[in-house]
């Protein structure tokens, strides 16, 4: 078995409110996984344990690096990323008031190591290592199709090309695992093709798996290896696309009893 | 090009003015004769000079904001080029030349008195672009800022009066003793945001300033330290008069070394981890930058020029006591950086020299200097709530021709 993730018995509380409940989910080396359920499932909840942006109450995360398995449960953010892990947000947060490959650039902060003495002086080291955040990132904005906005301020951008940034920016970090929430919410269906090439080159040209959440149907059909399904915090199916649509739990926690046939 | 909406936007901005300024400058009380004067003149004089204003303002700010364009020091082959257009760069070649040079010869034309005044002046540059790092850079609402002038003001006083030692002994010292100041103030705020982050560092300033003026055993209380040594000159003391001209000729290198430091580290990774904490929090930590690490450092550097300044303040007045490091100043250096625009070097230079300035040379004014100082910080945040100028983010050049791979 060749893992990346494997999540077992993962468990969240919100006070009363049990958000996660005794998940299991194991994500392949290279591999698509689209997370689905309907809102409030809990896939958010989920990439936040993931991401350490929230500590699981119980449940063990474990990340297979090229320098073994370990586990990142209740390790801070950055280490995390620093790990290999990288997301985006359901809500868009980038940094409105840095340029565009500001933003990318920010996301190579972890693989580099200036300090500020190396800021200060710009030592010979410091200036390679700065050059090479220039041109990685902007390697990785021509990737995302954003080279017309470099200069350009985050908040500035057009709604669209702020999702693409958004993934552009989580790649400079160079994850083996890249966490997308719901990276078409509010684009159009051409905005969402174009959208649905980038995640497989970037699967293909990187060789990171991507765990995906979409509600848009038509996307994860197209470009997922594998579909999981949540409801209430649980995980109530899996499998590949074509089974999933043929699920009667499935189509029952998306559309109610009377539509299973 | 004029178009209708400028036009519309100034007059409303005078109809403003002349309400706000309709009790001062229309109503007068005469209280001999007993009767109300209406000065009808002054509102309309008020109301053309600020639609007037309004309107320049605008114009040459639209101007400029179109040309701006900054460039990288990099300088690799093939993909990154400087982007230089020639005559702009001539242009603020010969600018810096002819500030340099008037910089020079200023305190051979003017009296010991100018020369204080713009050494202050340049005291407060330095304070300034210390605090723009942490507040204007890293986003991190300090109200105690003078705490680390304080300490730094201190430490040269405390080790000068007990081991003699000299001011350039002194002077890093003084600012790693702030830096390290500035850590301890950092721990304990570091889950703070926003206005909670802003009454704490309220709080640590007065516990600094307090703790002063209670312990008489360490800093002699209210009564402060008296006979600091000026910086000497090779070992030569010096007059009153040259030693004015020396340190205000020091208050120049120091306020360039600041300017070149400050630059650098901001368009740094150090500096981009500051602004990224600043733009969102959850998204700083997300793409794999240290928290911790990153406000500890803003707070550490940040107070760093506060220390270093307080060792030349303390060397330049010779006398040190609580009462010069109140919030008021604070909140002075806050203005600094706020009417100096977030994160802007220049910005916050030109800042420092108007609201150092001008209470100076309103002194004609008596009284009323305060209220003028007043009413131009609240034109100003009218007009330009960025501040004076907003930070310009560097930007980058890449070769076209490189784009098709
Ligand atoms: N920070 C929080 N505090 C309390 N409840 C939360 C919090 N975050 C999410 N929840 C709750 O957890 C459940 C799952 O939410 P979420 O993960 O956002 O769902 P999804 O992303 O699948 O739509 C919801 O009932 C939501 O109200
Ligand atoms: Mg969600």
């Amino acid at each position: 078995m060749d893992n990346l993730l494997s999540v077992n018995g993962l468990i969240m509380d919100f006070g009363g409110l049990r958000a996660l409940e005794d998940l299991d989910l194991h994500v392949k080396k290279g591999e698509i996984l689209a997370l689905i359920g309907p809102n409030g499932a809990g896939k958010t909840t989920f990439f936040n344990c993931l991401t350490g942006i929230y500590r699981p109450a119980a449940g063990d995360i474990c990340l297979t690096t090229p320098g073994g398995s370990m586990s990142i449960a209740g390790l801070p953010p950055h280490v995390i990323t620093k790990k290999g892990i990288a997301r985006t947000f359901q809500n868009i947060r980038l940094f409105p008031n840095m340029t565009v490959i500001e933003n990318v650039m920010a996301g190579r902060h972890c693989r580099t190591n200036t300090g500020i003495a190396g800021a200060i002086f710009r030592g010979r080291a410091a200036v390679k290592e700065e050059l090479e955040v220039v041109e990685r990132s902007y390697e990785i904005i021509k990737k995302a199709g954003l080279a017309r906005y470099v200069n350009e301020l985050a908040k500035n951008l057009p709604y669209g090309e702020q999702r693409r940034l958004e993934i552009a920016r989580a790649l400079a970090t160079e994850p083996l695992l890249l966490l997308l929430d719901e990276p078409a919410a509010g684009l159009n269906s051409r905005e969402t093709k174009e959208l649905d090439m980038l995640i497989s080159e970037i699967r293909d040209l990187y060789k990171i798996s991507i765990l995906l959440i979409e509600h848009d149907m038509k996307l994860v059909m197209s470009i997922s290896d594998r579909v999981a399904v949540m409801d209430y915090g649980k995980k109530i199916a899996e499998g590949r696309p074509d089974e999933i649509s043929r699920n009667s739990t499935v189509i029952k926690a998306y559309l109610g009893e009377e539509f299973v046939a | 090009m004029i178009n209708f909406s400028d036009i519309k936007k100034s007059l409303l901005i005078s109809v403003w003015f002349m309400f706000l300024t309709f009790p001062i400058m229309v109503i007068r009380v005469n209280p001999i004769d007993k009767i109300v004067e209406w000065r009808w003149l002054n509102m309309i004089l008020v109301g053309a000079a600020s639609f007037i204003a309004s309107f320049a303002w605008k114009h040459y700010f639209d101007k400029k904001e179109k040309g701006k364009s900054v460039k990288t020091f990099l300088k690799s082959g093939h993909t990154v080029f400087i982007n230089n257009i020639a005559d702009k760069k001539r242009f603020r070649l010969s600018f810096a030349f002819i500030l340099f040079a008037s910089a020079i010869i200023f305190p051979f034309i003017f009296s010991a008195y100018q020369v204080n005044i713009i050494t202050t002046a340049l005291v407060y540059v330095v304070l300034g672009l210390g605090l723009n790092i942490v507040v204007g850079i890293a986003g991190l609402l300090d109200l105690g800022y003078v705490a680390f002038y304080a300490v730094g003001a201190y430490s040269y006083g405390l080790l000068n009066h007990h081991f003699g030692l000299g001011f350039w002994a002194v002077l890093p010292a003084g600012a790693l003793i702030a830096a390290l100041f500035g850590i301890l103030l950092g721990f304990p705020v570091l889950r703070l945001r926003g206005d909670y982050l802003a009454i704490v560092t309220l709080g640590f300033g007065e516990i600094i300033r307090i703790t002063l003026e209670n312990w008489n055993e360490f800093s002699s209380g209210p009564s402060g330290i008296a006979n600091i040594q000026r910086p000497s000159l090779f070992g030569l003391e010096l007059s009153l008069q040259s030693a004015a001209v020396y340190i205000y000729f020091l208050m120049i290198a120091l306020t360039l070394f600041t300017v070149f430091v400050v630059k650098r580290l901001q368009n740094s990774r150090i500096g981009r981890a500051w602004l990224a904490l600043r733009e969102d929090e959850t998204a700083c930590e997300a793409m794999g930058i240290n928290k911790t690490k990153t406000k500890l450092s803003a707070f550490a550097l940040g107070a760093t020029w506060a220390g270093m300044m307080g060792v030349m303040f303390a060397a330049k007045t010779t006398f040190i006591n609580p009462a010069s490091f109140t919030f008021h100043e604070s909140a002075m250096i806050l203005s600094i950086v706020v009417l100096g625009g977030m994160g802007s070097v220049s910005g916050v230079t030109a800042a420092a020299f108007v609201l150092i300035l001008l209470p100076e040379y309103l002194r004609a004014f008596s009284d009323f200097r305060m209220l003028f100082f007043g009413a131009i910080l609240v034109i100003m945040m009218i007009f330009r709530p960025q501040g004076l100028v907003s930070g310009a983010r560097r930007a980058y050049r890449f070769n076209k021709a490189d784009d098709k791979i």
